[in-house]
């Protein structure tokens, strides 16, 4: 009797603070924590606690909605930080205008269902899928899409169990996890294992494709994965696609592309190139995209992690040992001259033997 | 008679938006929660049923509320609560404890007073409800 008479008590005080901050209608909780954040979202809240409905013949100014919800700003920052990637930002862009549009048709009382926004993200290594699962968690967030827009990553051993009975919790907990977020399913192909009719994967799957059904505006799942094994995947699983809305495909980086891209990583590392080392990047690329185990932008950053390497040696060993700001800040042609992409390429580096296959293995023909 | 254990249980019964926000401030305060149901709500019955295990690591009401739910599903005429844990050093101890769900019928409870040596009297609650076996005690005839 003491362990629930003394919560009764105590709950007598704590619940009318609980209520003092809680107590308020219902549904406008969510908003109330997303707002304090976002901007965007207080005014969908606003929006929606309006009660007064529009005329029907009113007029409503759509520049104005788009000013007001911010919506230019999440889309000019994710156009300076993403390079490439048009139709990544084409189907972020519209979802954005659906946003405004479904925000507006609420004011004229007409009713707004909850978008379907699950997604396959499909396209070659280091095309940037992660990345922009990432942002897209934070995006959707502040599209007012997600309560808490946060990311779970997960990959097959995450969801599938081991034994009779042990897949359903793991799925289901994984999935408790991600509400009110992003499910981000790494290399989803593997969930269905075509040789091995037992494989627990299916149930995964099963539970997956119930979730996606019926918690759709709890939470959002990505799936991700190389085009060709992702489409065997769907042929399998033909539910899994139909659920899916935006079959996004990551098209591979240009050259160009990837000398931004290599520019954008050093700046972030706190380097710059020097007029000649640009030309030796550009160099560079162009001869890395041909080889083989090129892994797009990973390869970009394993680049600039090398010239680092060789950037330091370079200073240490060099006649003057006094160096400036400029220096250590600045990679010479040197630095990228070094690579063995320039000493040969991939024929050599094959011919080295065992050591250089680790090399390989790690996707770094640097 | 409506039994009163835990917070809340003099309000009326919560609906699902007002307990998703309970559940929220459990999360925002790093309370992981669990889901327990009985149809023994012996006030010193503190051993109820575990609905699977406590859920860590939770950013969002909606999986807590989708358990609960769960449970209402297979337990329909069961007692459920759900209870929020703080386990930081010093607290250690169960937050939040409510009932969110309770049988539409509750016979409530007797008081039997055993008389012993010396005019000495011995007091029990004994529950209508187990008078009928587990699994019956609160099924809608």
């Amino acid at each position: 009797m003491t362990d629930s008479s003394n919560g009764a008590e105590e709950s007598s005080s704590g619940s009318r603070r609980g209520f003092g901050m809680r107590a308020t209608p219902k549904g406008t909780d969510d908003e109330q924590d997303s707002a304090a954040e976002e901007s965007a979202a207080e005014e969908s809240a606003a929006a929606e606690g309006d009660d007064d409905v529009l005329s029907p013949d009113a007029r409503v100014d759509l520049t104005e909605v788009r000013r007001e919800a911010g919506v230019d700003d999440v889309l000019a920052v994710l156009d300076r930080e993403l390079v490439g990637l048009a139709p990544v930002k084409a189907r972020i862009a519209e979802l954005s205008a659906l946003l405004l549009v479904d925000r507006t048709r609420s004011r004229f009382g007409i009713a707004v269902p909850q978008p379907n926004l699950h997604m396959c993200f499909t396209g070659s290594p280091g095309t940037g899928k992660t990345t922009v699962a990432l942002r897209m968690a934070d995006l959707l967030r502040q599209l007012g899409y997600l309560r808490r827009g946060h990311l779970v990553t997960v990959t097959r051993d995450d969801l599938v169990g081991q034994y009779v009975g042990h897949t359903a919790p793991k799925t289901k907990e994984v999935v408790k996890r991600a509400m009110g977020g992003v499910l981000f399913i790494d290399e989803a192909y593997y969930l269905y294992r075509e040789d091995n009719e037992r494989d627990y994967g299916q149930e995964s799957i099963e539970i997956l494709l119930q979730v996606m059904e019926s918690n759709r505006d709890d939470l959002v799942v990505i799936l991700a994965g190389y085009a060709d094994r992702m489409n065997d995947f769907f042929r399998a699983n033909p539910g899994m696609s139909s659920r899916i809305a935006h079959h996004i495909t990551f098209p591979d980086f240009s050259v160009p592309e990837l000398e931004e891209i290599g520019l954008l990583m050093a700046e972030e590392l706190g380097y710059r190139f020097s007029d000649e080392a640009r030309e030796t990047l550009s160099e560079y690329l162009k001869r890395r995209v041909e080889q083989p185990w090129f892994a797009g932008a990973r390869s970009v950053r394993n680049a600039v992690e090398r010239a680092r390497l060789r950037q330091a040696r370079r200073l240490l060993e060099q006649d003057d040992p006094k160096v400036g700001r400029d220096e250590l800040m600045t990679f010479e042609r040197a630095d990228l001259k070094g690579s063995r992409v320039f000493s040969g390429g991939a024929r050599a580096v094959a011919d080295e033997g065992p050591q250089s296959a680790e090399d390989h293995a790690e996707g770094s023909l640097d | 008679m409506r039994i009163t254990q835990g917070t809340f249980s003099y309000l009326p019964d919560f609906t699902d938006d007002e307990i998703s926000a309970q559940i929220q401030y459990c999360i925002d305060q790093d309370w992981p929660l669990s889901v327990e149901f009985t149809d023994d709500p012996h006030p010193r019955n503190t051993y109820w049923e575990m609905w699977g295990l406590p859920m860590f690591d939770l950013k969002d009401a909606a999986g807590v509320l989708m358990e609960v739910n769960a449970c209402r599903k297979a337990q329909p005429d069961h007692y459920i609560k759900l209870n929020a844990y703080d386990a930081t050093l010093g607290r250690q101890t169960t937050m939040l404890s409510f009932i969110v769900q309770r049988p539409q019928h509750e016979p409530g409870f007797r008081l039997d007073r055993q008389e012993v040596s010396d005019r000495r009297i011995r007091y029990t609650a004994h529950s209508y409800a187990t008078e009928r076996p587990v699994g019956e005690r609160y099924a809608r005839s």
